[in-house]
């Protein structure tokens, strides 16, 4: 079992993102995260799925993702060498005697604070998967009131994009 | 010029040479109706939504054309959702047209509304919601194109009530753009001369072919290979005629009910050449001692299905008849160097020797009549030149085994679904397509009281469907498996409490026929077959007659129980 990183480009057409969720519950497949948004084309829209399974799982998940009418492009962009980012809004702990250790971390990480008030701070952090892990294990014990993410987006590296 | 959205419907079909709709009209879909008397489309108007649809389908297995059928919004697009499901299961071509509640009121719970887009999702091959009249031909066309291309199967355009009464200036495509769909179809050449290859070289080779032959239309291409290269052949249940059932190289269906020719071939062959099948677990059986010997080819137009069960060591993604052909072209010059029948003498020995040893076979007692025996005698006077539907369960599998199907297109059964109800209905539609063609339902008790509406269907257009009914007074291949794994619990499979079908075909202004003594079989049987109109013959046949052979679900393929 692995996770793999799927580029999807579709048409925007309705019901499009139903088919494609509805493809991973009909067939039992698991889904991790789904993002999707129009593209620079008119009319086209891309989605990064992240997905677990072991390789015939993955291998019937691109296949038949490829089927559905809409469908465009898909990549695998596991193997690949591509860009990946998630976004993630946490709200922590931040009680005056913790504060200023907390907005070391947000500078050591390159975080922004986004809203504060007397006991909590919102923090808005991008980054690849091992960052995202590991600023969310330092914030822990401050105590994680509340958490958003986007899910990751991804992109292969420029040289290889026209491949 | 300008024209409604109805009209524009109508010039489509003519368009796409459909000549005959199944369909049922309500409030969404009127202004349809409205102007069919204006269009050379022919419409039948069937008694249930099922049947519309399965007509459709069955029209569309007959002739290889797409089936097209109309329905009202609401109840009317949800009955057809079986129906859907059937065509899809089996890749079959139709496109079902739906009404829909006028644009401003979709998703307000109005009257007769559904979302059956939503709900069809995944049982067609695609869909649509027309909301703008100006995207309706196009939007025919790419329905019939998708249904067609491809794997075929069922696409539904739902069509919202003003979208019908709106107008605009008709102007059909005369080609299909999709740039997000572009079936490959065309075989990878490297990997035709690769499987060219290994035909050459295996001793032991077997085809295993499916409902893919048929809707390709490479009969012609399988038989010349199986022929001249000394290949035995089995099919799935879907395949049934591509390969005729009287040829020399035949070996009878697999699987669960297959033959033990066709079982012991799968588990000892060393080249498997699996073409437009999709292994089923009905064909399987356990997976992990599935041709444990063989080298496996998989040729198929959907890359989904290459993978999806086993393991395959060729996939070659192509439409069938493309794929079959190239290997025809690689093979054909190198015929007179390989010796096939010397090659593989002794593979074809032993073949014939599993086939003589356990060919199909029951016991045949003098006191009643068995099922199998009225499937023989079916193919006895028709002499394969009939179309046979079957419905689901006992029924269908003494179909598939005892009559011999001749040629492609002459079986339509409900393989992927298993649908009862499918048969009478897809007969109708079939009849429609050749009305000088003799049509007959193989159909179980239980099952053709499912959609038994379509008698009127059936005598009000003057198509002479003929319904033999094995009637057991069970739910016969339910209370096989209470026999067999259930310790004989019949539970809820006694149907002893029936019509009487005599009169129920009568009161319809068809024929009905009843047979409780085996020398009245034949006889009754041709006078049925004789009539010009439609006939209900009711065979009381052994009750607890059982379909041998056997391979228990889960089982390999070997543990067949024999008879
Ligand atoms: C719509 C539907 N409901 C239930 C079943 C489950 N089922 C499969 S075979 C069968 C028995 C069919 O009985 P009958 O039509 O009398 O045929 P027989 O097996 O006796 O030939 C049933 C209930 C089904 N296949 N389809």
């Amino acid at each position: 079992m692995s996770k793999h990183t799927l580029s999807v480009t579709v048409e925007n057409e309705p019901g499009v993102l139903s088919r494609v969720a509805g493809l991973f519950s009909g067939r039992g497949f698991n889904i991790e995260s789904l993002n999707v948004a129009p593209t620079l084309e008119k009319g086209v829209s891309l989605m990064t799925i992240v997905a677990e399974g072991d390789d015939q799982i993955i291998e019937q998940i691109v296949k038949q993702l490829r089927k559905l009418v809409p469908t465009v492009k898909v990549r695998d962009l596991t193997e690949l060498d591509s860009v990946d980012r998630e976004m993630v809004l946490l709200k922590v702990n931040a009680e005056d005697s913790k504060r200023a250790e907390i907005l070391r971390i947000v500078d050591i990480f390159r975080c922004k604070v986004v809203d504060v008030s007397p006991d909590e701070l919102t923090i808005e952090v991008t980054g690849d998967q091992g960052k995202i892990t590991a600023l969310i294990n330092l914030l822990t014990r401050f105590g994680i009131k509340e958490i958003a993410r986007t899910g990751n987006v991804a992109m292969m590296r420029a040289m290889q994009s026209s491949l | 010029m300008e024209m409604t959205g109805a009209q524009i419907l109508l010039k489509c079909l003519e368009k796409e040479g459909v000549d005959v709709v199944f369909g049922f009209p309500g409030g969404a879909v009127i202004d349809i109706y409205d102007e069919i008397p204006n269009s050379s489309v022919e419409h039948i108007l069937v008694r249930h939504e099922q049947g519309a649809i399965h007509a459709a389908d069955g029209y569309a297995r007959a002739t290889g054309n797409v089936g097209v059928c109309l329905v009202t919004s609401g109840p009317g697009a949800t009955n057809t959702v079986t129906g859907i499901a059937t065509a899809y299961g089996d890749s079959i071509p139709v496109v079902v047209f739906t009404g829909q509640v006028p644009t401003p009121l979709i998703g307000n719970d109005a009257f007769q509304e559904v979302d059956i887009v939503g709900i069809t999702r995944p049982c067609t091959k695609h869909n649509y919601l027309v909301k703008d009249i100006k995207d309706l031909a196009r939007t025919v066309k790419q329905a019939f194109y998708l249904a067609r291309s491809g794997r075929p199967g069922p696409v539904l355009v739902d069509l919202p009530k003003d979208v019908i009464t709106a107008s605009c200036e008709f102007e059909y495509p005369e080609e299909v753009h999709m740039r997000s769909y572009n079936p490959n179809v065309k075989p990878h050449i490297g990997q035709v001369r690769k499987v060219a290859d290994l035909i050459r070289k295996a001793e032991r080779p077997l085809f295993y072919t499916g409902g893919g032959v048929i809707s390709s239309r490479s009969h012609e291409e399988l038989v010349w290979l199986a022929d001249n290269l000394r290949i035995p052949v089995t099919s799935t249940l879907m395949g049934l005629g591509a390969y005729p059932g009287e040829g020399d190289m035949w070996l009878g269906m697999l699987g669960m009910h297959g033959t033990y020719a066709a079982n012991m071939a799968v588990n000892n062959c060393d080249l498997l050449l699996a073409v437009g099948s999709r292994f089923d677990d009905r064909v399987t059986g356990k997976i992990s001692t599935f041709a444990p010997h063989a080298t496996i080819v998989h040729i198929d137009v959907d890359p989904t299905s290459i993978q999806k069960n086993v393991s395959v060591h060729v996939p070659l993604v192509a439409d069938c008849k493309a794929a079959l052909g190239a290997l025809k072209r690689e093979l054909k010059p190198s015929l007179d160097q390989v010796d096939c029948g010397e090659k593989r003498r002794d593979w074809i020995d032993q073949v014939t020797q599993w086939s003589q040893e356990h060919p199909l076979t029951y016991i045949d007692e003098s006191d009643s009549i068995k099922p199998q025996y009225v499937v023989e005698k079916i193919y006895e006077i028709t002499r394969g030149d009939a179309i046979i539907a079957t419905e689901v369960g006992q029924n269908q599998m003494w179909a598939a085994q005892f009559y011999k199907f001749k040629g492609p297109n002459s079986l339509l059964t409900s393989g992927g679904l298993g649908t009862m109800g499918y048969g009478f209905p897809a007969a109708m539609g079939a009849q429609r397509a050749f009305r000088d063609k003799l049509v007959i339902d193989i159909a179980g008790d239980g099952s053709i009281q499912m959609c038994i509406q379509e008698m009127m269907t059936v005598v009000c257009n003057k198509l002479p469907v003929k319904i033999v009914i094995l009637n057991n007074g069970y739910l016969g291949m339910v209370r096989q498996w209470q026999e067999l794994f259930y310790d004989r619990n019949y539970c809820e499979t006694c149907m002893d409490a029936q019509p009487d079908f005599v009169k129920l075909a009568e009161a319809y202004g068809a024929a009905g026929f009843r047979i409780t003594e085996k020398k009245d079989v034949e006889s009754t049987l041709r006078e049925a077959f004789a009539l010009d109109k439609p006939v209900i013959v009711d065979v009381r046949v052994a009750r607890e007659e059982n379909v041998y052979p056997m391979v228990p679900a889960g089982a390999s393929l070997t543990e067949m129980l024999l008879v």
